[in-house]
């Protein structure tokens, strides 16, 4: 489906969000709470259809946390992104996505691992990757590790 | 310890074990948690980290051009097209033309790539349910593959033979006579594979409705690759979503409905078939040509977003870039196909025996540092 | 001291005799009794040594690769080798295990294999001891086997071993349903239970041959339990390497490990030798009841190295099944048993005492 029309469709399902269609994917920067909201709409809509979701990531920009989102229709083949910005840096929570893809649990226990990013609803919240007593969170900007990350 | 990990009480007659990071089929370093009840399997819990080298954060201080020997370690068994997968977000991001002659040796190589990871899971899969014979047979053949990686890339197992823009270097004179003589030997050979293990009866009772998945849970949990497509999920990257030369040949998406460990098997064996094919059709039509096209020496790629999906030989993988302008990328994020595909495996084991569930691992094909990164 | 090559009684005999002549009947016994122990003995080392050198070479092969080829020539005393690296290995102990059941149960499983040895024949009158009831005692004996696999697995402290021991407990007493009800349909058809009559009984044929449509089936069905008696082949999910690290022997280092190892080549031998002893004549050369001429020709053959090519034979099969199919899982094995294999073995039996009764054999 063209991104004027999907679009359209988008922008009927929730008023309050931002879309461009001038890059790679159409890209829907939703506000933090319509998450979970957005992502059963954009999964359960017929005219949409976005049942797969091929990855999920999380970017640190120095003062907020963009959450990223890339789903893909196995039934029309087009692909949208779904972003939504986490300003609260101290603490940032946003809603797991679990109970629309399964597939997220696995990615969110990584982005809450290397970014200390908190999903709510998750069934399984733990670190994945690193032991349980590593402190600080890797992929943040402003992580520093003396003895492991070298400087140049 | 193993008891802490297990989610709720134990039963009566319920125990946990641990399937540890050192185990002759897990294939690598993944630590499994089983929750046994006698020889059924309640619960599998894999814990990841054993192999995390960061890679991510890496790539946020490297240039383009290093960070190809980056992926090199990711699935170190289709190094080829996760090198390429990189090449191609900076070529479409910067917005180069390859030359043509690059395409068609990119994706004769990926087809090797493929044919040599699925004989390599072939062995492995043959050697976990007990046919240990399997294991010497598919590494002779794969043999003839590494040599002919050797002359051209200069390397077996982790070629690094892409650069942004095209090759490395040209390929040997002796390509396109050894490849063809792979093809002639490999088409004899490949019904010896389905003589030994894919007619046999004691293999078919062991794979044909065990571990099953069904196409909505493949599409849910995001298994792609055979695995996804012996369930009936059609997520060919090489189909939908063409590059290099895939948009000029001819060859069939192998979809299997079923859903178990033996469809997983048919449809790697089939896709062994289909990547002949492949070759066949590009191998003699290389075009002539320059091997890379002009870059600059420091490649700086724009302010912006690019994502490029390539068909692993395992899944889908992918490269996600988020650029600033600089010759390091501001973020990078490999979409890993293992690490989907290790999701489901709770789902699919669960009810199963012990020995189904490394008939499961086998048939689902994991590479331990994909999933680890 | 007269040797027949043909005929080793006369040479027992004559000895026997020399011994009563120079010592007391208690004496003479007695020094038959240890010079036995000792051939046996030597006999197991050697056999069990040159089996594992055998089935290195044979699966080498199988596999398109060569196999030990450097000590000695064609890698000969490769096993030698192996057995001084076992010997000097350390003995490591276990925590928390039972002590005296960790230390019997390799001797239990050596024990077992030793004393089935010693009904077997070898040649015309070369056999330790004829028993009246042979098959009998073979099977009674062969079963002290298991419990030395399950104490090994129980006193490991190990759920591995524990898994592989259970598994492997279930599955020899399953398969011995089998064998014995497969060695019974021949001895209707022999008529006794003696070993040395059932031999002498195939004077005419074969009686895989003799008995035609039942011997067969009780061959192929003695084939296939046998191995899984011997935990072999598609049947050795209790040591399956590639799921439980080596089952039941996980724990078990040096010494320990080697006898464990060489009582499953032992029992190999064993059930081969059986095997080759009531379904393919034994000592007995190829003869076709009424061809005179023939016979006399596969008389110039000794009997030792027909009843050596037979066993060897059967030896080669279970080692082609072992290194070309897959594992059998454990609730698969035992549906094959009681579903499968048992129900064929009695509707045998019932064809095998009809065929006998009407005299429809050769």
């Amino acid at each position: 489906m063209e991104k004027e029309k999907l679009k359209d469709i988008i922008q009927s399902m929730i008023s309050d969000v931002e879309i461009l269609t001038d890059k790679q994917f159409l890209e829907v920067t939703v506000r933090t709470d319509q998450v979970l909201k957005m992502a059963e709409l954009l999964k359960n809509s017929s005219e949409t259809s976005f049942d797969y979701l091929f990855c999920e990531s999380a970017v640190d920009f120095n003062d907020h946390f963009m959450m990223v989102y890339h789903l893909d229709s196995t039934k029309f083949r087009h692909q949208i992104v779904l972003k939504t910005k986490i300003a609260d840096r101290e603490n940032p929570v946003v809603d797991s996505v679990c109970a629309v893809w399964i597939g997220a649990e696995y990615h969110e226990r990584e982005i809450f691992d290397l970014f200390g990013i908190r999903f709510n609803n998750h069934p399984d919240l733990r670190k994945i990757f690193l032991d349980n007593d590593w402190v600080g969170f890797p992929l943040r900007k402003d992580y520093t590790d003396p003895i492991n990350i070298v400087e140049r | 310890m193993a008891e802490e990990i297990i989610s709720g009480q134990l039963e009566e007659q319920e125990f946990s074990i641990n399937m540890g990071p050192q185990h002759p089929s897990t294939h690598g370093v993944l630590r499994m948690v089983l929750k046994l009840k006698g020889e059924t399997v309640k619960e599998v819990k894999p814990q990841l980290g054993y192999i995390h080298r960061g890679i991510e954060k890496m790539t946020e201080k490297l240039t383009y051009p290093q960070i190809i020997h980056l992926t090199d370690r990711l699935d170190y068994l289709s190094a080829h097209i996760l090198n390429e997968a990189v090449c191609l977000t900076v070529e479409n991001a910067i917005e180069v033309e390859v030359p043509e002659r690059v395409k068609y040796i990119r994706t004769i190589m990926d087809e090797l790539n493929r044919i040599a990871s699925h004989q390599l899971w072939w062995c492995a899969f043959g050697m976990d349910l007990g046919a240990l014979t399997s294991f010497f047979y598919g590494l002779r053949d794969r043999e003839k593959i590494l040599d002919i990686f050797e002359e051209s890339c200069g390397a077996r197992l982790l070629v690094s033979y892409n650069v942004p823009g095209g090759l490395m270097n040209d390929i040997h004179p002796n390509f396109q006579k050894r490849v063809k003589e792979f093809i002639t030997y490999f088409r004899k050979k490949l019904p010896e594979y389905d003589a030994l293990l894919t007619g046999n009866p004691i293999m078919q009772e062991r794979t044909k409705g065990v571990g099953m998945l069904t196409k909505e849970q493949a599409i849910a949990y995001g298994v792609t690759g055979p695995s996804g497509r012996g369930s009936g999920f059609s997520c060919d990257v090489r189909k939908h979503q063409p590059y290099s030369a895939y948009s000029k040949v001819d060859f069939k998406e192998i979809l299997y409905p079923e859903g178990d460990t033996f469809a997983r098997y048919k449809v790697r064996i089939d896709e062994m078939w289909e990547s002949m094919k492949i070759i066949e059709q590009l191998i003699d039509n290389i075009p002539e040509g320059d091997y890379t096209a002009k870059m600059k020496a420091v490649i700086k790629l724009p302010v912006g977003e690019y994502y490029q999906r390539v068909e692993a030989a395992r899944g889908e993988f992918g490269v996600y870039v988020v650029s600033d302008g600089n010759k390091t990328p501001y973020r990078m994020k490999f979409r890993s196909p293992n690490f989907s595909n290790l999701s489901a495996i709770n789902l699919m084991a669960s009810g199963q025996k012990i020995a189904d569930l490394v008939a499961i691992g086998g048939s689902m094909d994991f590479v331990i540092p994909d999933m680890d990164r | 001291m007269k040797f027949n090559i043909y005929d080793f009684s006369s040479f027992t005999s004559s000895f026997d005799q020399l011994l009563m002549e120079n010592f007391s009947p208690f004496w003479a016994v007695a020094i038959e009794m240890v010079l036995i122990g000792i051939a046996i003995l030597a006999f197991y080392a050697i056999v069990g040594l040159y089996l594992v050198y055998a089935e290195r070479k044979i699966c080498a092969f199988m596999q398109c690769r060569v196999g030990p080829n450097r000590v000695g020539p064609y890698g000969f005393f490769q096993t030698i080798a192996d057995l001084i690296k076992l010997l000097m290995k350390e003995l490591i102990p276990i925590k928390n295990a039972d002590k005296l059941l960790f230390n019997i149960a390799p001797f239990i499983v050596i024990i077992a294999s030793f004393m089935a040895i010693a009904a077997i024949p070898f040649a015309k009158g070369l056999h330790a001891v004829d028993f009246n009831i042979g098959i009998f005692y073979i099977m009674a004996v062969s079963s002290i086997g298991v419990v030395g696999i399950l104490i090994a697995g129980w006193s490991s402290n190990n759920k591995y071993s524990l898994i592989g021991a259970m598994r492997s407990g279930a599955q020899i007493v399953s398969y011995e349903l089998s064998v014995g009800l497969s060695l019974v349909t021949i001895v209707i058809l022999a008529g006794s239970l003696q070993l040395s009559t059932i031999v002498e009984g195939q004077r005419d044929g074969w009686f895989i041959f003799t008995g035609h449509i039942p011997a067969i089936i009780a061959f192929l069905v003695f084939l296939v339990a046998a191995t899984a008696e011997t935990n072999r082949g598609p049947f050795d999910l209790a040591e399956a390497e590639s799921e439980l690290t080596a089952g039941f022997h996980t724990e078990y280092s040096g010494i320990k490990f080697a006898f464990f190892f060489l009582a499953e080549y032992m029992n190999m031998f064993i059930v081969a030798s059986i095997a080759a002893t009531i379904f393919l004549g034994g000592w007995m050369p190829f003869h076709v009841g009424g061809w005179e001429a023939f016979n006399h020709i596969m008389d110039f053959i000794p009997p030792f190295l027909w009843y050596i090519g037979k066993t060897a034979f059967v030896i080669f099969i279970m080692m082609w099944f072992k290194w070309t199919f897959p594992r059998l899982r454990i609730d698969q094995l035992l549906t094959l048993e009681w579903k499968y294999l048992l129900p064929i073995n009695l509707v045998n039996i019932l064809i095998m005492a009809f065929v006998v009764l009407t005299g429809w054999h050769f």
